[in-house]
């Protein structure tokens, strides 16, 4: 709390101190504007009729089920690399670790280029691929892969980070204490990263949601096959704008709820001694 | 019995250590930081590897170089206190004192029963279901102590088993710990820079530095004015 004598000191800073406010409402004002105006054109009724639409229901009901589907694979994969390159040092570790992030930084339809000239029919396993019958680009496997692509580095990274974090004693005294390196890994080493495993975990699923350049490069845009939220979003702005908002505040409370779990985890880590 | 005859290269000098307790008691590794005390501890505890040579407590050997033998850590059945007790902050002290038990899927009873046992006479009974996070300093040693007890240890590892205590709980759990070790009558070895932890607990003392030890005997031969400048300095302080 600042005293009144604070207060006095402070005075000098006062044009500093206006200017910065000044920037902080432009900014604030930059990102709540437009999702306001969103939120405004899609009144209670239109939401309503809009969720009978059924270009909405199976865009949200494909869009739920892979993007769970996909965060579970991320976990799923991610938790090992993640732990391993936390905790040991063994040769090619840079080059892992650059390629499980690179994802971050590769525009999204590079990405699904990427996985069209992989798995895609004449690609480079999905030939083989073909010949055994199997075709995986414009699937609904092909939205999955999409989604794990993209989004499996903020999983790996906020795991890798949490795992870091947890003090290697506690895992010496399990150790001590009769655990096998998995036992003492699940009884240990999970519960006291597990705010970080699990804000790891609502972003990837926040991101593989709102996945839309490599699903649309790899998996196309079919309806009910792989016509996600953001694809469906995009699909319906040529023609029906009514759904396409609708699915947009969608997107918006799932945003909005992502953000406050993550603060939610991130003030409890805080708050632990 | 302890045996303990092991060489390690470390970051700044060489560990080499030759150790032998064949009556067993509380070997005490007395020294300044960085001696080397604490590695000792780790490499019996299984934590780290020797480079040569070999460990044997109660007549199992721990590791061989020679032999290739090596026991893993959760197999050697020790008993570790770790300097700043490493108490798992997600649990509750009876969860802390629990958790080798469970590891050996005891009975719930027993658990119970062995936990009961052990907190009772240390005035625990009362904070079984707070969190550690919650304890006083000289508590947690205790909470600490047990867990390592709890498992019924074929030895007993104690880092620096006072230095985050004040010095009136030091004098009091100094007693304790004597009485339990009594008790337990499991070989022992305990790491200290006081010397006053080791002539109140040791039944050897070893005096180390940069990895080696430069003397070594009971409380009686150690206490002596001249031998070495870091036992001379207690009878300047005192």
């Amino acid at each position: 709390m600042t005293t009144t004598m604070e207060r006095i000191c402070m005075r000098g800073n006062l044009p500093l101190r206006i200017l910065v406010a000044i920037l902080v409402i432009i900014a604030v004002l930059f990102i709540g504007i437009p999702l306001a105006a969103l939120l405004l054109r899609v009144p209670p009724e239109l939401m309503l009729s809009s969720l009978q639409d059924t270009v909405v229901i199976d865009a949200l009901f494909l869009s739920l089920v892979t993007a769970s589907i996909s965060t579970v694979i991320v976990i799923g994969f991610g938790t090992p690399i993640a732990y391993i390159n936390a905790r040991c040092q063994y040769p090619g570790k840079k080059i892992i670790d650059t390629i499980t992030d690179i994802p971050v930084v590769l525009p999204p339809a590079v990405a699904g280029l990427a996985l069209l000239m992989a798995f895609g029919r004449r690609g480079l396993v999905g030939q083989y691929l073909n010949l055994a019958g199997i075709d995986i680009a414009f699937t609904t496997i092909a939205v999955i892969m999409a989604q794990v692509f993209v989004a499996s580095p903020f999983y790996i990274r906020q795991a890798r980070t949490s795992f870091a974090g947890v003090n290697r004693v506690y895992e010496q005294a399990a150790r001590t204490l009769g655990a096998s390196p998995l036992t003492t890994f699940f009884s240990v080493t999970v519960p006291l990263a597990i705010t970080g495993i699990l804000s790891g975990a609502v972003m990837t699923f926040a991101r593989a949601l709102g996945e839309f350049g490599a699903t649309i490069m790899f998996a196309g845009n079919l309806q009910g096959k792989t016509q996600t939220m953001p694809l469906a979003i995009y699909g319906a702005l040529q023609g029906d704008i009514n759904a396409s908002l609708a699915l947009a505040v969608i997107l918006v409370i799932i945003s909005f709820a992502v953000i406050i779990v993550i603060k939610i985890l991130t003030e409890k880590e805080e708050a632990a001694p | 019995m302890i045996d303990i005859a092991v060489k390690k290269v470390l970051r700044d000098y060489m560990l080499d250590v030759n150790i032998q307790m064949p009556e067993g008691g509380t070997l005490v590794l007395l020294g300044e930081n960085g001696a080397g005390k604490s590695t000792i501890l780790n490499l019996v505890a299984g934590l780290m590897a020797p480079d040569t040579g070999h460990i044997r407590i109660g007549g199992e050997t721990f590791v061989d170089t020679t032999t290739r033998t090596c026991i893993p850590a959760e197999s050697r059945e020790t008993g570790y206190m770790f300097q700043d007790y490493a108490l798992f902050p997600h649990m509750t002290v009876y969860d802390n004192i629990a958790y080798g038990l469970r590891i050996r899927h005891l009975p719930r009873e027993a658990i119970d029963a062995r936990v009961r046992e052990l907190t009772g006479p240390l005035d625990l009974l009362s904070v079984c279901d707070e969190n550690v996070g919650s304890l006083s300093g000289g508590q947690r040693q205790r909470v600490a102590l047990l867990r390592a007890l709890a498992v019924k240890p074929k030895c007993l590892l104690l880092d620096e088993p006072f230095s985050a205590l004040d010095v009136r709980t030091q004098v009091q759990v100094r007693q304790e710990l004597k009485e339990i070790l009594t008790a337990a009558n499991v070989p022992a070895i305990m790491v200290t820079h006081d010397l006053r932890d080791a002539v109140a607990l040791g039944d050897r003392i070893c005096l180390m530095e940069h990895g080696e030890i430069v003397l070594c005997g009971d409380a009686d031969a150690i206490l002596q004015k001249g031998q070495h400048p870091f036992i001379d300095q207690f009878f300047i302080r005192s």
